[in-house]
């Protein structure tokens, strides 16, 4: 069996993958997609976090998580929708009118 | 849990139910309403927070944690409710011409603030850190849709985006602190999560776990140096939504914190780790936000600056752990709604449109063109200034003397530099409408009679909590006393 640290590590990482990708990329799709992933490595860390306690909790959390990771998306697409059609681009760059 | 828990519980939390309730029946009336009914959602809206406040009320006694220990109904959980309900209402009086003005979908817009309101009150009942995650997501995501309301104006849709981007990720961060704290003690209880640190369970995992904490809920906050959305959001969005999230989420996100370092967080040992982290937040955010709001030529740019700066006054506040820190944060958190709902108010009847600048020039000459709505305006400059005798002043007052109780006199202090530095940025206002001539902008068409209720409500809420600030400090007390009663 994969000692529970692995998961913790691979979720780490995944979780900073993200960090990096909503920070560095400058196209808002891949901004989202990687905030999903952010979600999703601490869904991971949640169950390896269950497991290592013996403890139900953990993976009810990772429900509730998913859902609101699903509100989240569905709003922050529509977000995109909105600017997308304004703009014809979702380049975050494009977004500076209110930088002064 | 059986039928008759869950019918406990769910009474237990019947305010919340009740605002979540009118939401839904809001956004269900308005299908069926006309133009000229259209009024009916505001009557509806206020008649819901007018029953939640008297079943907020009437809940007595002790805290007791209901729905499988996941929320708590307490004295604090009580004192927030009420002023949730406070800015939920004030927010739809002065919602009331802004949405016909610009054309915004009545239904939803109203729906949406009660839909976020739940969201705040949840917070301040969590007994749970999933809990406080679930009611925080609540609120934001109500309030990602209402920054980006207008959605035709590219202002909008930028602060709509901007604040989606970084509360998202703050939440990311958050989440990621309870599954660590998760990790190191098999719970998240709040009052557990007490109880084992008091045995001296206490490991690095957790210690990282509250960093996540302080970044995820600092986001909510503003405070300096996770501030960056802040001033771009409350520019972009409508004025009427900017008014609503520089009173509620702050004030959720308060709550969160008393929550989770007053109830959770609570030990000594704990206390020692937090309580400087969040005195050189305070003192950034002070800083910072002070001295950046002189800069700004937009005044709606400039209150949102200026919000920056109350957020980390009342954090200042955090930083003692004491029952007068925690019952000053209730306190200027009530003073502060006044001051900042009042202020953007006066911002949308003077502005008029929603323009892409709000200049200070508007304000010229407003001394002798509306000499009332001046003396309002320079009311609500000088309560955010901090002087006597308006809430701003008795807030201050309350919270630096927390901070010398517990013995951060330089944070007293930085405190009351910033505080005479941000007189200089108010005073322009004021100074402004009396001294200079109107530059000939076209009057102020009547206002209407909801707008005038809330500019009423306001202006004597302010000189009440200034003059008399003991009845609400007293109440604060009381909210917060069971905090500190447990440890003894």
């Amino acid at each position: 069996m994969i000692p529970i640290p692995h998961y913790l590590t691979v979720s780490a990482i995944l979780f900073t993958t993200g960090a990096i990708g909503v920070l560095m990329r400058r196209n808002a799709l891949i901004m989202l997609m990687s905030l999903e992933l952010m979600l999703n490595a601490v869904n991971l860390s949640f169950v390896a976090y269950a497991r290592l306690h013996q403890d139900m909790g953990g993976h009810v959390f990772v429900f509730l998580s998913i859902t609101v990771a699903a509100a989240e998306a569905a709003v922050g697409l529509a977000i995109l929708l909105t600017i997308f059609r304004a703009r014809g681009t979702v380049d975050v760059d494009n977004l500076h009118l209110l930088q002064r | 849990m059986d039928a008759t828990a869950l019918l406990d519980s769910t009474g237990a939390l019947l305010p919340h139910m009740t605002v979540l309730v009118t939401g839904l029946v809001i956004l269900t009336l308005d299908l069926f309403l006309t133009p000229r009914s259209r009024y009916l959602n505001e009557v509806v809206g206020l008649i819901g927070l007018l029953v939640a406040l008297l079943f907020t009320l009437s809940t007595t006694g002790a805290p007791r944690q209901v729905f499988m220990a996941m929320a708590v109904v307490d004295s604090l959980g009580a004192f927030f409710n009420a002023t949730f309900l406070l800015i939920a209402a004030l927010t739809i009086l002065l919602s009331a011409s802004y949405v016909r003005r610009e054309g915004v979908s009545a239904g939803e817009y109203y729906a949406l603030i009660l839909f976020a309101t739940t969201g705040f009150m949840f917070v301040a009942a969590a007994a749970d850190l999933i809990m406080v995650f679930l009611a925080i997501e609540t609120l934001s995501i109500a309030t990602y849709i209402l920054a980006g309301l207008l959605r035709e104006d590219p202002r909008s849709q930028e602060a709509a985006f901007k604040y989606f981007m970084l509360g998202a990720l703050s939440s990311a961060f958050f989440l990621y602190g309870i599954a660590t704290i998760y990790g190191a003690l098999g719970n998240t209880n709040l009052v557990s999560l007490a109880q084992a640190l008091g045995q001296g369970d206490f490991s690095k995992l957790l210690l990282m776990g509250m960093a996540l904490l302080i970044v995820g809920l600092g986001f909510k906050v503003a405070v300096v140096p996770f501030h960056m959305w802040a001033p771009d959001v409350y520019e972009g969005a409508p004025t009427a939504v900017t008014a609503f999230m520089t009173a509620g989420p702050k004030a959720a996100a308060f709550a969160a914190f008393l929550r989770v370092f007053f109830q959770g967080f609570a030990t000594p040992e704990m206390v020692q780790h937090w309580a400087p982290i969040f005195a050189y937040l305070a003192a950034l955010t002070m800083i910072l936000g002070n001295f950046v709001a002189m800069a700004q030529q937009s005044l709606k740019r400039m209150l949102a600056y200026s919000s920056i700066a109350h957020a980390g006054y009342a954090f200042v506040a955090l930083v003692a752990h004491n029952t007068l820190g925690a019952s000053s944060i209730l306190y200027y958190l009530v003073a502060y709604t006044l001051m900042s709902l009042g202020a953007f108010t006066m911002l949308m009847v003077v502005a008029r449109r929603e323009g892409p600048f709000y200049a200070f020039d508007d304000y010229a000459g407003l001394g002798t063109t509306h000499p009332l709505l001046a003396a309002m305006m320079a009311l609500f400059m000088f309560a955010l200034a901090g002087f006597p005798p308006t809430a701003g002043f008795a807030g201050k007052f309350y919270v630096f003397s927390a901070a010398v109780q517990a013995g951060y006199y330089g944070l007293a202090l930085i405190g009351v530099l910033t505080s005479v530095v941000s007189v200089v940025y108010y005073t322009r206002v004021v100074m402004l409408m009396y001294m200079r001539e109107p530059n000939g902008a076209p009057p102020i068409p009547r206002l209407a009679p909801t707008t005038m209720a809330v500019l009423g409500i306001t202006v004597v809420g302010i000189l009440y909590m200034g003059i008399f600030p003991g009845g609400v400090m007293r109440l604060a007390e009381h909210s917060v006393a069971f905090l500190f009663q447990a440890k003894m």
